[in-house]
């Protein structure tokens, strides 16, 4: 099997296993206790942080750790949007941004707040004039923009939007989980939210860090973990885990994205010439590495997924059929571009370019017997 | 107000699910003459979105997207070519 769905999650990183089994045995205790294996277990976690934060590029104190990626967008949403309530309660997003951004979104719009979704071209990058145009807004309380689409790779105007917000001394708030690990974090952003099993960490680790200086307040109930930033006990073996992984990929990513990245030139370039109708989305170029995204027409996306997992090979989808919501992705809807038939391809650590082959090898053909039964000639 | 021009011919793709709407345009598209409309009914959220797109992949012209009382859209497109 071709395990093609990496900005789903990455398998876990071989030393990453290796930190968890070892963390296991010994960062059970409670951190903020005193005895000689709560000691261990801080210690533990204060190692894992100050390398977080190194390879983020970060103060180990502005680090703290979430249940999950999800998890830290909500509280970072929506405790600087709480910090800022006294500067406005207005919030700018782009339209292609997680849903975990769009959803805390619609939550500070029922709580009397108010949104500006800022749209995005044919490739799915937000123009940073308007963006910088949008948090110009006197009410402007957060700003937030992600490193790289998840659905389609293109990577986003960042550094001219992190100039714009600090022109109107706007926080914004940088969604990395794409990027993490696999490219340098571009400068600027005042809140940065990650995901560790997006870079080969174990699942139940984000990361959520908050710039010295950024007016940051829980939202939830009084606690005193994490800086008060974060509720409840710390997985302080998966967080271990989490650091080790990011370590060992951030070490590697110079070489192994620019690897990647040229299997995924190989696909951009080829799908066109083997399989008519068809469009491949997003940034041929300022592009996340690992990622690439198109679209055959007259073709259900669900039936596309299922032969091509029947053939080996995992990738995912953002046509409606393939969503339990039944309305296709929002990120391919702001875009304008086809949502049927559509096939996401993201590559993680060590896909092998015979792999990439196979895949190429095996499309034309799927793609041609689901039209030919649709009754497409 | 813009003036909509009659479509000369009407599909009726409700309750069809992408891509059938889009496949049952591309079959009949040339039934019309050039530069004449047709009109396709559809409530497939993807359709709204997808008959655009694919007018712009085809180089047809999407004029408009007009709601139907019971839910839906009317989605017009010309025959360019």
């Amino acid at each position: 099997m071709a395990y093609f769905d990496a900005a789903s999650s990455e398998p876990l990183h071989p030393q990453a296993r290796e930190a968890l089994l070892a963390a296991i045995d010994v960062g059970w205790a409670d951190p903020a206790r005193l005895y000689g294996q709560a000691r261990r277990a801080h210690l533990l976690l204060e190692q894992a942080r100050t390398e977080v934060a190194e390879a983020l590029g970060a103060r180990a104190d502005e680090v703290s750790f979430t249940a999950s990626g999800t998890q830290a967008v909500h509280l970072g949403v929506l405790g600087t949007l709480h910090g800022r309530r006294r500067a406005g309660r207005h919030l700018v997003v782009s339209a292609v941004e997680h849903s975990s951004v769009l959803h805390a979104a619609q939550l500070h719009e029922r709580d009397g707040g108010t949104v500006e979704t800022v749209g995005v071209g044919l490739t799915g990058r937000v123009d940073p004039a308007t963006f910088a145009a949008a948090v110009a807004r006197p009410d402007t309380a957060l700003a937030c923009l992600q490193t790289a689409n998840h659905e389609v790779g293109t990577l986003q105007p960042v550094a001219e939007a992190a100039a714009a917000c600090r022109e109107h001394g706007v926080p914004l708030l940088v969604d990395a989980a794409q990027t993490a690990g696999r490219v340098p974090v571009p400068a600027g952003w005042s809140v940065l939210t990650a995901s560790a099993h997006k870079w080969g960490g174990p699942a139940g680790v984000g990361v959520l860090v908050v710039r010295k200086g950024t007016r940051f307040r829980s939202f939830l109930p009084e606690d005193e973990r994490e800086r008060r930033r974060v509720p409840g006990f710390e997985n302080v073996p998966a967080i271990v885990a989490a650091a080790a992984a990011l370590r060992a990929t951030a070490a590697e990513a110079a070489e192994e994205q620019a690897r990647l990245s040229a299997l995924v030139d190989r696909i951009r370039r080829t799908v066109p010439g083997i399989v008519p109708d068809v469009e491949v989305i997003g940034d041929p170029v300022d592009r996340a590495p690992h990622i690439v995204t198109f679209s055959c027409l007259y073709v259900d996306g669900e039936a596309l997924l299922t032969e091509l997992d029947r053939a080996g090979f995992a990738v995912s989808s953002g046509s409606s059929c393939t969503a339990s919501t039944l309305r296709p992705s929002h990120v391919l809807e702001a875009m304008g571009v086809l949502t049927h038939g559509n096939v996401r391809v993201s590559l993680p650590r060590g896909a092998s370019a015979a792999e990439v082959d196979r895949f190429l090898g095996v499309l034309p053909e799927l793609v041609r017997r689901i039209r030919q039964d649709a009754g497409v000639t | 107000m813009t003036e909509v021009t009659q479509p000369a011919l009407t599909i009726d793709a409700l309750g069809k699910k992408c891509p059938i709407p889009i496949i049952m345009l591309a079959e009949q598209i040339n039934a019309v003459p050039l530069n004449a409309v047709v009109a396709v009914l559809a409530d497939d959220p993807a359709a709204y979105n997808d008959v655009p797109a694919w007018c712009r992949l085809k180089s047809h012209r999407h004029v408009g997207s007009y709601e139907l009382p019971g839910g839906g859209w009317a989605i017009h497109v010309r025959r360019n070519y």
